[in-house]
């Protein structure tokens, strides 16, 4: 016989919830129909909070939480939507708008980037925040795919996709702050890889353009990420 | 096998070798007096001993830091307590002639000056008296005495107990209860813990936790054997950065001595307790101080935290239960074991117990290090101790925490110096750098230097850290240019406040305090620099991409 499943009761948002306990604040918010914004997160993926964009507040603790790492407990209090959470989660895409070159009009992804949605769904019309306008580079020497380091946002979806599903960790993060980047190998050309296998799935994975299908053009390179999520349970079932 | 009768006789047989000498000189080779070259005052000493024949009459020991950076490099009589500064080698036979004479008044450096008669020292109580080489000195100064006696006569759940009752709070910065943190991983499951030493000082102008190493490295080692016996754990390590060559030399030997008598390694004392320690070097990223990216770093990974909870008590190296603290609150531990908690907890404040070791450096009269007891009050520490601000100048402010703390102003001087209330008044004590301002620095200068410290050492991993450093310092800059407006100090506090409360580790949470405590303090000089209103130096926003 399975063990039995532990099950809290929770409060999101005004609302009676209940979740599964080892279950985060993220899924359980999902499963009953409440949208919490997300960039670094994937379902099928290791989360990092790296990105921000799901902090809640939640009733007695100091500190805003990610609710991606975020596990719920027994009469949690957890809020969602608040002005103060939209300033945040505003002036956090602000800032990815300014860090590097996103130039929506022109991109193989517009209309499929979840950048771009999200900066549509919090109505951001502009930034108040100058624009770095940094020198970036774009790899072309892999014979499918393309990685525009101008378009890249750090989420290292790629990074962890390559490694944890793949096995091959051919993607990686160098340097440090505003100068990190995603590279293949150490900071070879793609193409040059001797680790990647061409699977593809970095290319799906990736939130915006920045890794794409050769011979796509603006707004033609739609990703499928869905497979994501079946690969990692087929896995874990074996 | 060591048992207390051993380390007895060892100390018993040092301390009559050293009476054999008629006088002992000690030398200081701590990194500030060794890179003003007290290595080769040393060799001219040991020398000029040998050419008059005074070999066991005369001991030239080299010794930790002395306290007095400024006034390297340090000689001390130890017999007669004589101190002498800025020696030169040439001075050797100066020294030495005046051993049965009268000092050498040139040199002199006077050793009753309120800089060393202010100090209470615990965890400096071997710097600069005993030789960091030799674990016969520390033996001699009561050294592994807390250690066996916490093996042969205390339960692990008695030592956390003793930790506790002295009320000791992390050095390192932070100020948890270190006793709490003890009993947490003490009561942690698993058949594997670790301790690990947190040697990664980082923050510019501080370097307590290296004058520790170097001085008196076999401290720490006893107090994380101590850590490692109290929470069940066999293994430790000292994470330290790789700037610190000293330091690193001096531990190594220490290691090594310290396990051929069976003080660390296996089966220690001859009871069934194990512990040995292990050496990490960081490459330089000053984010590895951050106890979730230290642990990644010593598994191999790129030094980057991750979220807590869980906390390395409960999931740290390679997944295990790890005890992490700081050099100083190591060094704390074995004069907690060997005197008492209560001891301990009648030193300081009701909130902050024991001393602190504060490295003074800026406009200072006295830069070097000093150990205080919680509580005094700032003014003793600068003008008292410090000696003042040289050069006619007045005090502006006294700097503390490092690139996570804050400016304080004259008018909180009289504070005492403990966890609360630095962190009410907008700073916090930090690892206990502390770097006097005086009139002639900027203070929007001051913050733009730290900021550009937070920003080149952002690890990159979350936005709020890695893009808002960038733009908060691109606003200081644009402030001391002379081209800001208020609102650029609006989107500056804006900034502040977003990146605080959004952050991932502390770094990033901590990096706007510079600005915030500069703002709270010294706001006419932000003022002072910007252009009238309507007057901005620059065009409207730009809209952003397709969005």
């Amino acid at each position: 016989m399975a063990a039995p499943v532990k099950v809290v009761t929770l409060c999101i948002d005004g609302r009676d919830v209940s979740g599964r306990e080892g279950e985060t604040v993220l899924e359980v918010a999902r499963q009953s129909g409440i949208e919490i914004p997300t960039l670094c997160h994937m379902d099928g993926l290791e989360p990092v909070g790296a990105c921000r964009l799901c902090l809640v507040e939640v009733t007695g603790q100091a500190r805003l939480q990610p609710a991606c790492v975020t596990q719920v407990s027994e009469g949690m209090q957890v809020a969602t939507v608040t002005d103060r959470l939209r300033t945040y989660r505003r002036m956090i895409l602000e800032m990815l708008f300014s860090e590097r070159n996103h130039v929506c009009s022109v991109c193989v992804s517009n209309g499929h980037c979840e950048l771009q949605d999200l900066a549509q769904s919090e109505g951001l019309t502009h930034i108040g925040l100058r624009y770095r306008y940094p020198t970036l580079s774009v790899d072309a020497s892999h014979e499918r795919y393309v990685i525009d380091h101008n378009r890249c946002v750090l989420c290292t979806r790629c990074v962890r996709v390559c490694d944890e599903i793949e096995g091959a960790h051919t993607w990686d993060v160098m340097a440090r702050g505003i100068d990190s980047q995603v590279i293949t190998d150490l900071a070879e050309p793609w193409g040059h890889s001797d680790s990647c296998t061409s699977c593809g799935k970095c290319v799906h994975v990736c939130p915006t353009g920045a890794i794409v299908e050769k011979g796509k053009s603006v707004a033609e390179m739609a990703k499928r990420a869905k497979f994501l999520p079946y690969l990692s349970m087929m896995r874990e079932e074996w | 096998m060591t048992q207390l009768e051993d380390l007895q006789r060892i100390a018993s047989e040092e301390t009559e070798r050293r009476q054999g000498c008629r006088h002992r000189l000690c030398v200081c080779i701590a990194a500030g007096c060794v890179s003003s070259h007290s290595d080769q005052v040393q060799a001219s000493l040991t020398n000029e001993v040998k050419r008059r024949g005074l070999e066991g009459q005369v001991e030239v020991r080299p010794v930790g830091c002395m306290g007095l950076c400024s006034a390297g490099p340090l000689v001390q009589e130890e017999t007669s307590g004589v101190l002498y500064q800025h020696v030169r080698q040439e001075d050797a036979a100066e020294i030495l002639d005046s051993l049965d004479a009268k000092p050498v008044e040139r040199l002199r450096c006077d050793s009753g000056q309120p800089f060393f008669r202010r100090q209470q020292k615990i965890v400096l109580e071997n710097s600069g008296v005993i030789n960091p080489h030799r674990i016969e000195d520390y033996i001699a100064a009561g050294g592994y005495e807390a250690l066996v006696q916490a093996l042969t006569s205390m339960k692990p759940m008695e030592v956390v107990e003793e930790v506790i009752r002295s009320g000791l709070r992390g050095r390192g910065g932070g100020g948890y209860p270190t006793g709490l943190k003890w009993s947490t991983v003490a009561k942690a499951g698993g058949d594997k813990k670790y301790v690990v030493c947190n040697a990664d000082e980082g923050d510019p102008g501080a370097f307590m936790d290296r004058a520790v190493l170097e001085s008196d490295p076999h401290r720490v080692l006893e107090g994380m054997a101590i850590a490692g016996y109290a929470t069940g754990a066999d293994m430790g390590y000292v994470y330290i950065r790789a700037e610190y060559p000293l330091a690193i030399a001096h531990l190594r030997t220490a290691i090594r001595q310290a396990k051929k008598m069976d003080l660390l390694g296996n089966s220690i004392c001859g009871t069934r307790f194990n512990f040995d320690v292990e050496l990490r070097l960081g490459a330089g990223a000053f984010v590895c101080g951050e106890e979730t990216a230290l642990i990644a770093s010593i598994e191999g990974g790129r030094g980057q935290p991750r979220p807590r909870p869980p906390y390395p008590a409960q999931s740290g190296l390679w997944g295990k239960s790890t005890l992490i603290n700081n050099v100083e609150t190591f060094a704390n531990i074995a004069p907690i074991i060997r005197r008492g908690g209560d001891w301990f907890a009648s030193i300081g404040t009701a909130k902050s117990k024991g001393t602190k070791v504060f490295a003074l450096a800026g406009k200072i009269r006295n830069t070097g290090l000093i150990e205080v007891p919680m509580g005094v009050t700032l003014r003793e520490i600068v003008f008292d101790i410090g000696g003042g601000i040289p050069g006619g100048h007045r005090f502006k402010a006294v700097q503390t925490g490092g690139p996570s703390g804050g400016c304080i102003p004259e008018q909180h001087l009289d504070m005492p110096v403990d966890y609360d209330s630095l962190r009410e008044i907008g700073s916090i004590m930090g690892s206990g750098g502390m770097i006097v301002i005086d009139e002639t620095s900027s203070m929007v200068d001051v913050a733009k230097y730290f900021m550009e410290f937070c920003m080149s050492e952002s690890c990159g991993k979350c936005i709020p850290c890695r893009v808002g450093t960038h733009h908060m310092h691109g606003l200081l800059e644009k402030i001391l240019e002379g081209h800001a407006s208020a609102a650029d100090v609006a989107q500056l506090e804006a900034l502040c406040d977003m990146v605080m409360h959004t952050s991932l580790c502390g770094l990033g949470i901590t990096a706007p305090n510079p600005v915030l405590s500069t703002l709270r303090h010294f706001r006419g000089e932000y003022e002072g620099l910007l252009q009238p209103a309507g007057g901005n130096g620059h065009a409207s926003p730009s809209p952003a991409g397709g969005a």
